[in-house]
């Protein structure tokens, strides 16, 4: 028996190419969803990602650069859905940027480009992955948040804020979406393995893993399987949540 | 874009466009047989609201087999004006 229910539909998953957005894609495709994979640039390692997940789950897995920051790309990455599999059943508005300054040293470009990327990003893919959804009555949208964005943290004045912007959005859009049963559920990753936390230094780094009281950090496959419960029918009651996925991490 | 003869883009006559999307608003708004078309006008007719104008664009998108932009959806706010849009989309 197929409990999850994700054989036939359709996923977008924005920002893709790597870290949890990818790790996000290949949990759905495993599970039997065909997936539109979407990256800012490198249309050809894209492809070579897509064409990979697809021969490992025999799903099919589309691959579409678009900037999902603009009102143009977050359309034309919904249209690409539309145009090759003509439903939408799950959007997780996954791209985002991690940007830390001090708030004395915060510049205006880089106050809106994360603002544009982290937040609007999830207002126009939320609007345009809504309408689709309309269609069928029916379809979940994911939103990832962040731990910061409920929390804050120093040095993270615009990053928390747009996630929690995230979150605000989450929230909003599941009551007015949940009438035409579409579902909007966020998910709040704490500190995660990807290319974003990389960069940090050691002493920073021992110390956040210090505050987790799972003593480990996070895998993107933790963030992807809770993605999952929530683009599946396992989580068919489920709106207007934000679910910490942290390891129990204290900020 | 409508051409001189009254043909869409995509090849349909405007009475086909026009037809097509009458029967959109008839369904989500469960309007009468006769009526005053022109009357149609978003937020001034009784039901148009922007709960059912959201169900209009999905039904007119369905219809249509075509994804509006955005700034269409925002701009539709007559069916004389939702008429000359969808006529841009009808193929």
């Amino acid at each position: 028996m197929d409990r999850l229910g994700l054989s036939g539909r359709v996923a977008i998953v924005s920002g893709s190419s790597r870290g949890i957005g990818l790790a996000i894609a290949k949990r759905l495709a495993e599970h039997g969803a065909a997936v539109v994979l979407n990256g800012l640039r490198d249309e050809g390692s894209l492809r070579d990602r897509a064409d990979e997940i697809s021969k490992a789950y025999a799903v099919r897995v589309i691959p579409v650069i678009a900037d999902v920051s603009t009102d143009a790309g977050a359309q034309s990455l919904v249209r690409s859905a539309y145009s090759e599999f003509r439903r939408l059943d799950i959007m997780v508005n996954n791209a985002g940027v991690l940007r830390d300054s001090l708030i004395g040293m915060i510049g205006s470009d880089d106050i809106d480009e994360t603002l544009r990327i982290n937040l609007r990003s999830v207002i126009t893919g939320t609007q345009a992955a809504s309408r689709l959804m309309l269609r069928n009555k029916s379809g979940s949208i994911v939103n990832i948040a962040s731990i910061i964005g409920r929390f804050g943290n120093k040095g993270q004045l615009v990053y928390g804020a747009s996630k929690a912007g995230v979150i605000g959005a989450t929230y909003s859009a599941a009551k007015e979406l949940a009438p035409s049963g579409i579902r909007v559920n966020a998910i709040a990753p704490g500190f995660i393995d990807t290319d974003m936390v990389r960069s940090i230094n050691e002493d920073v780094f021992a110390e956040r893993i210090r505050s987790i009281a799972m003593g480990r950090i996070g895998s993107p496959e933790d963030i992807a399987d809770a993605a999952l419960f929530f683009a599946s029918d396992l989580s068919r009651y489920v709106t207007g949540q934000v679910l910490g996925v942290d390891g129990g991490m204290l900020i | 874009m409508v051409n001189k003869k009254g043909r869409s883009s995509g090849g349909m006559t405007m009475k086909d466009v026009e037809s097509k999307t009458m029967d959109v608003f008839r369904s989500v708004l469960s309007l009468p047989v006769a009526m005053s078309w022109e009357a149609l006008v978003y937020n001034e007719y009784p039901g148009w609201d922007s709960v059912a104008h959201m169900s209009i664009v999905a039904k007119l998108e369905e219809s249509f087999d075509c994804m509006l932009d955005m700034q269409d959806v925002l701009d539709m706010s007559s069916f004389q004006k939702a008429v000359s849009i969808m006529g841009k989309y009808s193929g």
